[in-house]
């Protein structure tokens, strides 16, 4: 946004309002976020073998694929070096299940991007975050092989359960240590919640996310998962299970913080961060499916624009 | 209005004013039922008959309908063909039928056949009437059946029960959800409307050639 008023420009521009202005541009930022999501990238590749390199290396080709396509034929400024799309194919690739066929990674970034960002109008337009969008459509197209998990080995590939899986169909709970550090079933990089903190450590102290909306969704996390907890302690599980098993921490840091579709007002990221994690909680404890952070961020997502009208503060004066 | 042709009576229904496409009428069978190219084609021409013989019946008998109840008039015809359809199918087709489920009585609210009604059975004449009825009727099929074969090919394989694709294709099993029905009509949707912009561009562009070639030969003339 900083890059469309700068008074450098020849042309004077106006952009359309919020006049948000922040530390990095646009570009450093996507950059910054891509320089995050290495310490979760070389985890999947620990855990979950070296040939999870070639799902996130077909996710990002062919997200690019897909926006150079559309933005030539719309003859529009290609912006593959803003890194947006980058980011959209790691993001993709990092929340598929291990080993996940290729075909099917493809059809999701081709998904993500056409459908969860061109569809409406390109970056800063879209509604909904492009990588969950691929992510939805993968799950409602292929709900058996998105669903197929691998154990972490370096040598063959076992099917296994996630942990959330074991909780909600035999009342199993896995060691928080095996969770912290990543060593578990679940998508690529969604396991390691160490090294999701790294990440998300180098992008608050940069400040290109806000803590408010991963601060929100973790405190009221433990809350409504600490009340579900305290009424009973043997069928639902602690709270910081909640915050280390599936895609939470992942959904928190690199989902729920998009510029794009969180929303702009400190008042409003407290209420999109709390709800996404009710809605998280509830589906985790009495919905139909074991993870809920994909949908729960997706629906919240619809719900930025109303968010952003009722928190809107008032300016010094104006009559309400 | 009397100045149209009979071809473009029949025609306008096809590509100007498809009723999916343009004028998004009848969403609920297009949505609904499309899960295959044959149903596509069934509810199509099950809400063609209707459409043909309801416009026929009302444009010969519009001037005695008073206007205070004509909607209960068109919909009491119209449930009277819904109820043939429906029966003839019970007894001819029955997988079919079943296939359709609620959707054959429900082509009684399907606002494209009242929108017509409304709109030309009521002020033309038969003969018109049926053209229009014929044109929008064919617009729904083509329409029916592009949203069922693309589904029909990704969800399932297959075209009209004959399989296309080959074995290591995987279904997309979204293409025969509801989600499914959304995206290829809006992708449809967006496609076509972009070719009508596109065609739009172009005669605008075509005008104005002719508009500048018309005064510079105005000018030559008046110059001499």
């Amino acid at each position: 946004m900083s890059e469309t008023i700068s008074a450098t420009n020849a042309k004077l521009e106006i952009a359309r309002s919020p006049h948000v202005h922040s530390h990095w541009s646009t570009k450093q930022a996507m950059w910054l976020v891509i320089i995050a999501l290495i310490p979760s990238v070389i985890s999947s590749l620990l855990f979950f073998g070296i040939s999870q390199l070639l799902i996130i290396l077909v996710s990002v080709s062919f997200a690019v694929a897909t926006e150079t396509i559309i933005k030539t034929i719309r003859k529009q400024p290609i912006s593959i070096s803003d890194g947006s799309v980058i980011i959209t194919g790691i993001l993709l690739a990092l929340i598929l299940p291990p080993n996940f066929s290729l075909v099917s990674t493809a059809i999701g970034a081709v998904v993500a991007v056409g459908i969860g960002k061109e569809v409406f109008g390109g970056l800063g337009f879209n509604i909904f975050n492009p990588a969950l969008v691929g992510r939805a459509f993968l799950q409602a197209a292929f709900p058996v092989n998105i669903t197929t998990w691998t154990k972490p080995s370096f040598t063959d590939a076992v099917s296994s359960a996630t942990p959330l899986s074991l909780m909600k169909f035999d009342n199993k709970f896995e060691s928080l240590n095996s969770l912290f550090i990543g060593n578990t079933g679940g998508s690529l990089g969604e396991t390691s919640a160490i090294a999701i903190l790294i990440g998300a450590i180098f992008l608050l102290a940069t400040g290109v996310i806000n803590y408010r909306v991963p601060l929100a969704m973790i405190l009221s996390a433990v809350i409504f998962g600490g009340i579900f907890w305290l009424i009973n302690p043997l069928h639902f599980p602690n709270p910081l299970f909640h915050l280390l098993a599936g895609g939470f921490l992942f959904g928190a840091i690199f989902m729920a913080t998009d510029w794009v579709t969180s929303p702009l007002y400190s008042r409003g990221m407290w209420i999109y961060g709390i709800a996404i994690s009710l809605v998280v909680i509830l589906i985790r404890l009495f919905g139909g499916l074991p993870e809920g952070v994909m949908y729960s961020i997706l629906l919240l997502n619809g719900f930025v624009p109303l968010i952003n009208k009722y928190t809107k503060p008032h300016i010094f004066g104006e009559e309400k | 209005m009397k100045n149209i042709s009979l071809i473009k009576e029949y025609s306008k229904g096809v590509w100007k004013n498809n009723p999916v496409f343009i004028q998004v009428l009848g969403m609920c069978p297009t949505l609904a039922v499309t899960v295959s190219a044959i149903n596509g084609i069934a509810m199509a021409l099950a809400t063609t008959f209707v459409l043909l013989f309801s416009s026929i019946i009302i444009s010969s008998i519009r001037k005695i309908i008073p206007a205070q109840v004509r909607i209960a008039a068109y919909i009491l015809i119209i449930a009277t063909f819904v109820t043939i359809v429906d029966l003839v199918m019970k007894a001819q087709f029955p997988e079919l039928s079943k296939a359709l489920g609620p959707y054959i009585p429900l082509i009684v609210v399907n606002c494209l056949i009242l929108g017509r009604q409304e709109a030309f059975s009521s002020k033309n004449g038969v003969l018109r009437s049926a053209l229009d009825a014929l044109g929008m009727g064919t617009g729904f099929l083509i329409a029916l059946f592009s949203l069922g074969g693309i589904r029909e090919i990704l969800g399932n394989r297959t075209i009209l029960g004959l399989q296309i694709m080959p074995d290591f294709f995987e279904p997309w099993l979204i293409m025969i959800l509801p989600a499914g029905a959304f995206l290829t009509l809006g992708l449809l949707m967006a496609y076509l409307n972009s070719l009508a912009i596109k065609t739009k561009k172009k005669e605008k562009a075509l005008l104005v050639s002719k508009f500048i070639i018309a005064k510079n030969k105005f000018k030559i003339e008046a110059e001499i």
